[in-house]
């Protein structure tokens, strides 16, 4: 089986989860790696172990694009994969369609090499499918797979192909930030609506980078404007899988765990040992996040972690 | 302009799933069954729309069993104009459905295709981009503002790395998420007035699309259980066993 990776690119630079992607989709054959970015992106692709070959392409950011792109390239690959990102969410299932083919998507383990794993209803139910296609349209979990090993220097191929978007593009808003990247975070602090202003989650954000974590919050806290949308974790947030969380002032809504549930440790700190998430972490403090938060910062400060 | 809104009636997300023990899927039976939340943001986008003048027909479209004409009534209670129920028992994947939406697309040729992102029981994601792909239509998903100018929309998209804003060209088809707006809960009136307005009963034969699936669900699980863990009564504690962890932890 032959298999073809879309890129995950932030910004137009490689995004940390391409190496996450490229390790699930090594599982099924040999990766040609598609970059639809700047020549330094297919530079630094080309360095991640499995990759056969790297296509360059010209920027295309829109999934009608995208999409399209794909599917000229698609003919010799039984298998055409993708992150289950904003982006891959946004093309695969158009290119999918475009093929006639049903795909699956948000795979978070492999069983066989077209038996995958998926969540369901928010992750309280996991689903084992069977493609019996003949071609596969995949897209992975990042955050379910550990990041394929870098050191290669495999070819770049350049592409040239002229696509058109129905769409325009018209302008990013981004948040810049020099904090981890949230959906492959080993350690995350999240912080709910209780932390109570954007000036309180100053408090989340000083435990976070004490801890080199990245930092998360529940939609409740993006709606009330605390935290910027793409902070959010859950099932229409990010999903994330760090070896740490730290739910901050969080009741633990089964939309929020839904995000978490690939968390290998889960700490709470809540003023209520009734929240749900009380009962589901390895450990909790019940206290009030204002005196918690200073004084754990400062004590984990004083410890001289190595992060 | 007239508008499309496809809705799905899937479980209540309030209730508590539960997994059948013989790993057939999850038990529907005698479950709290609704609309759909990002499929209300949509239909909420569409009345919207039409209470601005903009749109003068919002049709709602609905592929379920025959109960699932009371996810359309609660569309039409909220201010949409008619329904159309493409009756199927039998549970289709969303490539099946995006070709029967496509048919219907065909037969009324709506200016505006709005969807949720996604369905809260497959979780899939997909029907709204394969319903662009088969129109040949430009797609925006994810949306959390819509604005109409004349004979186009502009689309601000909830991304990954923040949000981003697209331009498309009608017809389109959008995707709404949560924070598109506020759906409205319909007054007792509406609901009233909402059976009285046309729905249209439409087997899924009637279509002609093979509603054979491509995959096989082999068996529905529940993930693993997380045990109970333990309480820390002091900072010092928690502090202490933070930095274990750390220590502990692979670099990666
Ligand atoms: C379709 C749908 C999708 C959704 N998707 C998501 C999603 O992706 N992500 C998400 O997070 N939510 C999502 N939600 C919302 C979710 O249901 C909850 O409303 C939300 O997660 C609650 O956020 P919260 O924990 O910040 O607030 P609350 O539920 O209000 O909890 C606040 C918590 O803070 C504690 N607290 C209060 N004061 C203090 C203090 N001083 N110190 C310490 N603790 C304190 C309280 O005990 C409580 O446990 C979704 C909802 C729907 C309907």
């Amino acid at each position: 089986m032959s298999v073809l990776v879309l890129a995950e690119l932030d910004n137009g630079a490689l995004s940390a989860s391409t190496a996450r992607i490229v390790a699930a989709a090594s599982q099924l054959g040999p990766v040609d790696l598609l970059v639809p970015g700047p020549a330094a992106a297919a530079d630094q692709a080309a360095t991640i172990a499995g990759i056969a070959k790297v296509i360059h392409a010209k920027e295309v950011v829109l999934a009608d694009g995208l999409a399209n792109l794909l599917a000229g390239l698609a003919e010799p690959y039984t298998v055409i994969a993708a992150a289950a990102s904003t982006t891959g969410k946004d093309v695969m299932p158009r290119l999918a369609a475009k093929l006639d083919i049903q795909p699956v998507t948000d795979i978070v383990a492999i069983e066989a090499p077209n038996r995958f794993v998926r969540p369901v209803y928010a992750g309280n139910a996991l689903e084992t499918v069977t493609d019996g296609q003949a071609k596969h349209v995949l897209t992975f979990r990042a955050s379910a797979f550990r990041p394929a090993a870098s050191g290669n220097a495999a070819p770049i191929q350049p592409l040239d192909a002229q696509i058109a978007s129905a769409a325009r593009f018209i302008a990013a808003h981004r948040t810049q930030s020099d904090i981890p990247d949230l959906s492959t975070a080993q350690i995350v602090v999240g912080g709910g609506v209780s932390v109570g202003s954007a000036e309180g989650f100053k408090l989340v954000e000083q435990l976070g980078h004490v801890l080199g974590a990245a930092i998360g919050a529940t939609r409740a806290a993006v709606d009330a404007g605390y935290a910027p949308n793409d902070w959010q974790v859950g099932q229409t947030g990010k999903i994330i899988a760090p070896d740490l969380y730290i739910a901050v002032g969080i009741s633990g809504a089964l939309q929020h765990l839904a995000g978490i549930q690939g968390a290998k440790k889960i700490i709470a700190i809540n003023t209520d040992p009734e929240a749900p998430i009380v009962k589901i972490a390895d450990l909790a403090l019940i206290g009030d996040l204002f005196e918690i938060l200073p004084q754990l910062t400062a004590e984990l400060e004083k410890s001289g972690l190595k992060r | 302009m007239k508008i499309l809104v496809a809705v799905k009636r899937v479980v209540d997300h309030n209730v508590r799933i539960r997994v059948r023990p013989d790993g057939s899927g999850v038990e529907t039976n005698g479950v709290r069954m609704s609309m759909n939340p990002f499929c209300k943001h949509a239909v909420e986008a569409a009345v919207q729309l039409a209470e601005a003048g903009s749109a003068d027909e919002v049709v709602i479209v609905s592929i379920g069993p025959k109960a699932a004409n009371d996810v359309i009534l609660t569309a039409l209670a909220m201010g949409a104009h008619r329904g159309i129920l493409v009756e199927s028992d039998q549970s289709l994947e969303t490539l099946v459905i995006a070709k029967l939406l496509a048919r219907i697309v065909d037969e009324e040729q709506p200016d505006l295709v709005l969807l949720g992102k996604q369905a809260v029981d497959d979780d899939s994601n997909h029907v709204g981009q394969m319903l662009a792909a088969l129109t040949d239509r430009p797609q925006a998903t994810f949306a959390s503002e819509i604005k109409l100018d004349g004979n186009a929309l502009e689309v601000t998209r909830e991304v990954d790395s923040g949000r981003e804003t697209i331009a498309l060209p009608l017809p389109a088809i959008v995707t709404a998420d949560l924070r598109l707006n506020t759906p409205r809960n319909a007054a007792l009136p509406m609901v009233m007035k909402a059976r009285s307005k046309p729905l249209a009963v439409r087997p899924v034969a009637e279509f002609g699309v093979d509603l054979t699936p491509r995959l096989k669900v082999e068996q529905v699980a529940s993930p693993p259980e997380r045990a109970a863990g333990k309480r820390v009564n002091s900072v010092a504690e928690l502090a202490t066993a933070i930095a274990a962890d750390i220590n502990e932890m692979e670099a990666i």
